[in-house]
């Protein structure tokens, strides 16, 4: 068949025209590469005249292949491949090449930029001419939706999902759900209560006709893709029948062994060894902690076996596996707090007043260990002064470079708590005041009219060596004081280190397991950090929340209900649309080497024993590639970037170069590669 | 030998994902490189097939980028590991075939690395322009590089026979 290509090169305005030739590069292409039919060169080819354009052509001259020389293909290729196929062409018939990006923005010799821009097109040209009709695959999507991680954005996709009539699946590590926002005392900047307008969204999970909770557990493997997982979690044990237990906690009241909470209470208060983390915990079955456990220690007790008025204490409890299919997968696993003694200028963990954010915020907590006293370790003694030290961890270069977005807010509520509470001075030791969202400068504002007191400059160290009598028993914060230009020692009773928000230590594993990334610092990556910043680029793999980076609650419920909402709509749909970029492997060529078996990292190429060959699981391949590459005997071809496409883009990027050996010995000709 | 005002023409495959992703930043933010690197786009570091490489420098290409996703990092999990294994035999094979294997760079830039990708690439470049136009001498055999490297495989099969006690 006659290729008959048309050229269409893009001004881009004067993005592209300023410093590229457009017009001779368009003349060139007409004059000079083989099979074009038509070359143009318009101002604004996405718009909707430059999309005409190219339909018409298309219909009026019978064009077999298109190629667009613009901007990146990350913006425009799915809008002109759609104008392809509004003119009955094949969407694959087209290519893109990007003269904005990659050429006009990046060079400033218009010389050179005209000579590139030639180079690429031609590449574009040569590579069209290969190209073959392709059609993207249908996949049902399964309306079931796995949800991992309890907290206020997982309970928000997963509340708008149940509303909306769709199954989620909730996983969540810990024996309840709530996340940290359970731990808080109030909520800034309205001074919410937070356990008071987190449960009723909790309680309703736990009673929602369609939500399946499973807590206490954790994603264990992810196969499949989007529409179509199977994954596998396990059901920690938690030594309690949950079909029999009422909740009534009389085993918690007598069990004799008493330990130090790490978790909930931020190691502040304690717990029994068979234990809820909070009284409003969702479920409210207990769970026994095995290294605290007497009877799992040294084989005696069993005081709440013999105490539970419905036998539903099973010390032979195993782990269980469940096998869920889902079409969807929402990961909301939250953050975690900066280790403070990685500050040990700070103090923490050496001087005793010295507080980290969570272990202050249980200290507020009306039902915390001080039953929302602020006190001292001693547990008793009132403070007289408070220090809020920020950015423990953030915007360090040693830790997170980051700011953690929500610790100055937080650290003008524990002043406002502390000036209600008390009748302590409190000061806040800051670099920026971060006051940013609706209603946060007001409270600022506020602040400042209640009397707290503000100084900017990063906080040197924590000591007790008192070099005044006024310093002795108090513990000093040494500053400069960068307002004033003046170094301070400001002697307190009790200082608070507004710590880090981090990732999960296992955020990256369970991302992998998911088929996502994350950034270097360790927060998920979304698709785009501006348009898109809860799908991935995972098809099915949702991220909501501060997994995707430090946020307010206010921003995880709105990304929680964001993924809910994309998933909503593809089970609405019911089917998604699959790029066909899938390899595929000519049998008569394949010799059951399986070198393409252990090169998938999806699982995605099966070996057929009795064939002895190798078949790709065309839903299940990604369109990566390297099996295509890796295959001694080129049996694998790639749709789309296979080997006689990527070669004629290698032969025409090259049209202006001289082949190696220069007359002096021969080339390899390409032709001698594989096709 | 090196001369100044020699271009080199450079093709560099770029992964979709992260790579191809940190050119565009660039673009974005507008920072100048040298433009002798010409871009081919593929989904992955993975599907670089050795054979792209030297039908690149075969056409007439004075060197070769292949860029990707950090180790760790990659859109598809693992397979840029699989484009640094090929990497590294490439070069070995370049060096044997009488090709100074710095003509061959493999570049990890992920899709917020703009600036780092073109101080890459500019780096690249002036390698390549030392390095002068690729000339596949008649004598390939007798190069310096392919001696040493053909010498180095028989090492390298020493050494992995070697039973440490």
């Amino acid at each position: 068949m006659a290729r008959k290509i048309g050229i269409y090169v893009c001004h881009c305005g004067s993005n592209i025209a300023g410093t590229i030739d457009v017009e001779e590069v368009a003349r060139w292409a007409g004059a000079t590469i083989d099979g074009v039919a038509v070359a143009r060169d318009y101002k604004f080819m996405c718009s909707s005249l430059g999309q005409q354009m190219i339909e018409e052509d298309i219909r009026k001259k019978g064009l077999t292949g298109v190629v667009v020389a613009a901007c990146s293909p990350h913006l425009h290729e799915k809008t002109f491949r759609r104008a392809c196929e509004h003119a009955e062409l094949n969407p694959y018939l087209c290519q893109m090449v990007n003269l904005r990006e990659h050429c006009s923005w990046v060079c400033a010799d218009k010389a050179a930029g005209t000579a590139k821009a030639k180079a690429l097109v031609y590449a574009a040209a040569e590579r069209v001419k290969q190209q073959v009709p392709l059609e993207p695959m249908e996949v049902q999507v399964n309306p079931a939706t796995l949800v991992v991680g309890g907290g206020i954005a997982g309970l928000q996709a997963t509340l708008e999902l149940a509303d909306a009539g769709y199954h989620v699946y909730l996983v969540e590590r810990e024996p309840s759900i709530g996340g940290h926002m359970a731990q808080f005392d109030k909520t800034f900047p309205t001074l919410d209560c937070s356990a008071c307008i987190l449960t009723p969204k909790m309680s309703e999970a736990g009673q929602h006709a369609n939500v399946t909770l499973l807590t206490y557990s954790e994603l264990e493997e992810v196969s499949g893709s989007v529409g179509n997982f199977k994954v596998k979690v396990r059901k920690k044990a938690r030594y309690v029948d949950e079909t029999i237990c009422t909740g009534c906690g009389i085993c918690i009241e007598k069990c004799p062994r008493r330990v130090v909470d790490n978790g909930f209470e931020a190691g502040l208060g304690q717990r029994k060894a068979i234990y809820t983390p909070f009284p409003q915990a969702v479920p409210r079955i207990p769970v026994i902690d095995t290294a605290a456990c007497i009877w799992f220690d040294r084989g005696k007790c069993r005081a709440c076996e013999k105490l539970c008025p419905t036998n539903a204490i099973a010390f032979d409890q195993e782990d269980e596996i469940v096998e869920l299919q889902v079409g969807n997968i929402v990961l909301a696993t939250g953050w975690k707090l900066f280790d403070c003694h990685k500050l040990p200028q700070y103090g923490y963990g050496r001087l005793p007043n010295v507080y980290t954010n969570m272990e202050f915020e249980r200290l507020c907590n009306a039902a915390g260990p001080t039953n929302g006293k602020i006190v001292l370790r001693d547990g008793k003694t009132e403070p007289k002064s408070v220090a809020v030290i920020h950015c423990v961890g953030s915007r360090d270069v040693r830790h997170n470079e980051s700011c953690s977005a929500v610790c100055c807010m937080a650290a003008l509520k524990f002043g406002h708590l502390v000036l209600e509470k008390t009748k302590a001075e409190v000061y806040s030791f800051y670099i920026d005041m971060r006051t940013y969202h609706k209603g946060y400068e007001e409270f600022f504002q506020r602040l400042l009219k209640e009397g707290m007191h503000f100084v900017r400059g990063k906080v040197a160290e924590v000591t007790d060596a008192a070099r005044t009598p006024g310093e002795e028993g108090k513990l000093i914060v040494q500053v400069e004081d960068t307002l004033v230009g003046q170094q301070q020692r400001i002697a307190v009773d009790m200082v608070v280190l507004m710590g880090a928000l981090e990732p999960q230590a296992d955020a990256k594993e369970l991302g992998l397991k998911c088929g996502i990334s994350c950034s270097m610092q360790g927060w998920y990556t979304e698709r785009h950090p501006k348009l898109d910043p809860v799908a991935t680029m995972t098809d099915g793999v949702f991220v909501a929340g501060a997994c995707q980076g430090p946020k307010d609650i206010p921003a995880s419920v709105v990304q929680g209900a964001a993924a809910a909402a994309r998933i909503s709509g593809m089970i609405a749909k019911g089917h998604v649309m699959i790029e066909p970029i899938v390899a595929s492997i000519q049998e008569d060529k394949c010799s059951g080497c399986k070198i393409c078996n252990t090169m998938c990292p999806y699982n995605a190429i099966e070996f057929d024993e009795p064939a002895g060959v190798s078949r790709v699981i065309s839903s299940m391949c990604k369109g990566c590639g390297t099996c295509v590459a890796a295959c001694p005997a080129g049996a694998i071809s790639g749709a789309h970037f296979n080997n006689a496409q990527i070669m004629a883009e290698i032969r025409g990027i090259l049209w202006d170069a001289v082949p190696s050996g220069n007359g002096q010995a021969p080339g390899v000709p390409a032709a001698a590669l594989n096709p | 030998m090196s001369d100044p005002t020699f271009e080199p023409k450079i093709v560099g495959f770029c992964c979709n994902w992260c790579s191809y992703r940190a050119a565009d930043l660039a673009g974005t933010a507008r920072i100048k490189y040298a433009p002798n690197v010409r871009i081919i786009r593929l989904m992955c570091s993975g599907r670089v097939d050795p054979g792209f490489v030297l039908s690149a420098l075969a056409n007439g290409a004075d060197g070769v980028l292949i860029a990707g996703c950090h180790p760790g990092e990659c859109h598809y999990l693992s397979q840029n590991y699989k484009a640094m294994r090929r990497y590294h035999v490439l070069k070995h094979t370049l060096a044997a075939l009488g090709l100074e294997p710095d003509r061959l760079r493999l570049v990890w830039a992920s899709a917020a690395e703009g600036q780092q990708l073109a101080e890459a690439i500019d780096r690249l470049v002036e390698d390549i322009r030392k390095l002068g136009p690729l000339r596949w001498p008649a004598n390939w055999e007798a190069e310096p590089c392919c001696q040493e490297a053909v010498e180095s495989i028989a090492r390298e099969h020493q050494e992995a026979m070697e039973v440490l006690p």
